[in-house]
């Protein structure tokens, strides 16, 4: 059984409310035109939400999954521009490994099997890498070793999403790491593409709740026909759709960090849940952005109103780390190599307490 | 919107040594069971199964001992409900009277009637059918019609039910009637709640409408000055419309929303088979990723009902959800098999001819989508 722990409750707390005092509109405008938001970095840093998931005794709070779900969801519904989940994740990775972890943003490559680390050195293109330029280092997990390479021995052409994040290609040519680990897990995709979609499923989940409270506050404001359009059954419809799809994604994502903490070295088991949480919540965002933007009308698809800083993420992240295609067929394949008479005790074997 | 959350739960190891019990007494009891038998499960009904679940104990498990419950947890009957239903077990027979009937007597009985109904209930061998649509009263409940005037030692109803499933064997009804002539100013005035002995009464018609899909399953109910005694009101005079919506949260929050449709899943799995190409692959992959995430909110909402809340938000949401995952199942299906079923092949050709004809229910029996919607919108402080 979990409840909701005491360092959960503090950490939403601390990271809702620096992260809504900070990512204000102007920070965000000026993040898309390629600033880098030092100042919102630094106090995200200062009080620990960028290391939750390392050990003490390698720079980080030693939090559990469940605890930074929180962190996540909160960087997802305040759309944070700033890598905070990617070196969270990374964090994580580098402390499984037994490194330590260098302060500043981290860079996580999902390379897959296009990385090959032989003799030492790292060669290899990794493309969409977020937020690798502003980092000091990248992170990267190549066949169970875990590498932490400094930014600058790798070649990085920046690139952005359509939400106008940092997602850069960087090329690795024979580059040696300065320090390596090996990673005592199991894991049938790679460690780094399991982490980001872990990730991005949460602040997926955070977006879209963010998204709805959009709609419904512009629904209650908003006035046609004399009265607001809250009152109209077809909006109040398409949001309560909407709405549960978004708590569902969320329910989804909260299980899958959980997942991440039961597996202990095991991840080839907590991909599942990692694998349904991406799956429902790339569905639910293409509901839930279709439901806020409707409800806004014209003035949701101006760049004046804040609405497509979250809608934009949306449609970027479903992308990201897997797309729904990727981990439905990863989910698929394990059901019809299982067959049909292990589904059912499969699935109950995953809530277990 | 901050408040809907559905914290992660795990079945304590009490429920999951259930959970072998039940598999080994479903795997014995079930033999030989085809698949579109397993397929109709909730609407499935065998007397003997629910007999021989009353003397497991696995009816009214939650209740008190002292009617004959079993003084267990939620999680554990949630395993009970969820084993019969991925299985394909027939427990419609006793289903009713143990998910709403049987708890709306226990909080808003008499002393007399649990002791009368309760225990019978547990042993598997009362059913119960609910009576609260009419003709003109569907979505708009609070519109029936059917009343019930007071006589000397009694109250003598007519009227008429409709859609009201297994009238026809159920053993009693708890049916939602007028006691007071309708207050234009409060529409859930004047409500009350009986329960009827279907065997017993005179002035009782039972008209069996058969359904697309070929089953006899609903039917429509006629009352002509049907007598019934003075302690068959249940709660109080004019308290219906509050324990109506009380009895519907337990009508919605089950395992009974997602799992409808499970036999269809577990056919197309089997016919696909191990050499699926991407797309089906993919395919399998979201129904499954589905049915993973819907089962965890429900077990949430058992951890919710357990800590002694209740989740009626939260049943709106995973009936909304749940709902339209098992009515797209056949879609879904036919999107990755693609095939025009003979409904005499057997296995999954049957199971999906069935299933894609009673999957049109799904959405509106125990209160329709667009009613459940109107629900989370309240919620979301739309309304
Ligand atoms: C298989 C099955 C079993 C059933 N078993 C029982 C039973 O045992 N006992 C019992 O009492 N009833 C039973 N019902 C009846 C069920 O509860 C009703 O069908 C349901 O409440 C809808 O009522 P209706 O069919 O009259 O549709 P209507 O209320 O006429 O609705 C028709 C359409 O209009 C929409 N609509 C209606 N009002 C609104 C509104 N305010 N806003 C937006 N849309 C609206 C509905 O959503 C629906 O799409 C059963 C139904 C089925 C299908």
């Amino acid at each position: 059984m979990t409840g909701t722990s005491e360092m959960a409750n503090i950490l939403a707390e601390t990271a809702g409310r620096l992260l809504q005092d900070h990512v204000t509109r102007d920070v965000l405008g000026a993040a898309e035109d390629g600033a880098w938001p030092q100042d919102l970095w630094q106090v995200l840093e200062d009080n620990g939400l960028t290391q939750p998931l390392a050990p003490e005794d390698r720079g980080g709070m030693g939090a559990s999954f469940a605890d930074a779900f929180v962190i996540a969801f909160a960087a997802g519904r305040r759309r944070a521009p700033v890598p905070l989940v990617e070196t969270m994740a990374a964090g994580w990775l580098l402390g499984r490994a037994g490194i330590d972890v260098p302060p500043g943003p981290l860079a996580l490559i999902d390379g897959g099997a296009d990385l090959d680390f032989s003799g030492g050195a790292l060669s290899g293109i990794a493309p969409g890498a977020p937020w690798a330029a502003q980092a000091g280092h990248l992170v990267a997990e190549v066949g169970g070793t875990v590498l932490l390479i400094p930014a600058d021995a790798a070649t990085i052409i920046p690139d952005r999403n359509m939400a106008g994040e940092p997602r850069d290609t960087v090329t690795f040519d024979k580059v040696k790491p300065s320090v390596t680990g090996a990673l005592d897990l199991t894991a049938s995709v790679p460690v780094a593409r399991t982490l980001g979609a872990l990730m991005r499923a949460a602040q997926m989940a955070g977006a879209m709740e963010g998204a709805i409270s959009l709609a419904v506050q512009h629904a209650g404001d908003r006035e046609q026909f004399g009265r607001p359009i809250a009152k109209f059954q077809a909006i109040q419809q398409m949001l309560a759709r909407a709405a549960a799809r978004a708590a569902q994604a969320r329910s989804a994502a909260e299980t899958a960090f959980l997942a991440l903490d039961r597996a202990g070295g095991d991840l080839t088991d907590a991909e599942w849940d990692v694998a349904a949480a991406k799956v429902v919540a790339g569905e639910a965002a293409e509901i839930v952005y279709d439901a806020a933007h409707q409800t806004h009308g014209a003035i949701g698809f101006t760049y004046e109103h804040e609405l497509h800083f979250t809608t934009r993420r949306l449609w970027a992240w479903r992308g990201e780390f897997g797309a729904e295609t990727f981990w439905a067929q990863d989910i698929g394949r394990r059901v019809l190599a299982r067959g049909a008479d292990n589904l059912w005790p499969d699935l109950t074997a995953r809530q277990r307490g | 919107m901050e408040d809907i959350r559905f914290t992660p739960g795990l079945l304590p190891p009490e429920a999951e040594a259930l959970r072998a019990e039940v598999r080994a007494f479903i795997a014995d009891h079930l033999k030989g069971y085809s698949g579109v038998k397993r397929a109709k499960s909730w609407s499935g009904a065998d007397p003997e199964f629910s007999k021989a679940m009353g003397a497991k104990g696995w009816i009214g498990m939650t209740w008190p001992k002292e009617y004959g419950g079993g003084g267990r947890s939620f999680l554990e009957r949630y395993v009970v409900l969820e084993e019969m239903l991925a299985a394909g077990a027939p427990v419609s027979a006793h289903w009713v009277a143990d998910r709403q009937s049987g708890p709306l007597l226990l909080k808003f009985g008499t002393e007399d009637q649990r002791r009368k109904y309760i225990p019978a209930i547990t042993r598997g061998e009362s059913y119960f059918c609910i009576g609260m649509s009419e003709p003109n009263s569907g979505s708009d409940l609070a519109s029936i019609r059917t009343r019930a005037e007071k006589t000397a030692d009694g109250w003598r109803i007519n009227g008429q039910k409709i859609w009201t499933s297994k009238a026809h064997t159920a053993h009693h009804m708890i049916a939602l009637v007028r006691t007071q002539p309708q207050d234009p100013k409060d529409r859930h005035a004047g409500l009350s709640q009986f329960l009827i002995d279907m065997k017993n009464t005179k002035g009782i018609t039972i008209r069996p409408i058969r359904n697309m899909a070929g089953e006899q399953m609903f039917n429509e109910v006629f009352f002509e000055d049907a007598e019934v005694p003075a302690d068959a009101l249940v709660g109080t005079d004019g308290g219906g419309w509050g324990q109506v919506t009380t009895e519907l949260a337990f009508e919605r929050s089950g395992p009974e929303r997602y799992l409808s449709s499970y036999q269809l899943l577990f056919e197309l799995v089997r016919e696909i088979g191990a050499d699926a190409g991407p797309a089906e692959a993919a395919g399998i992959g979201r129904l499954a990723a589905h049915l993973s995430t819907l089962r965890q909110m429900s077990i949430s909402i058992a951890t919710m009902l357990e800590s002694g809340e209740t989740p009626n938000l939260a049943a709106a949401i995973v009936k909304e959800l749940g709902v339209a995952y098992e009515q797209d199942m056949p879609g879904r299906a036919h999107d990755i098999a693609g095939i025009s079923p003979r409904v005499g092949a057997g296995g999954f050709d049957q199971v999906m001819a069935y299933m894609t004809m009673a999957a049109r229910s799904f959405s509106l029996r125990g209160g329709t989508r667009e009613i459940m919607r109107g629900i989370i919108a309240r919620g979301l402080g739309l309304r």
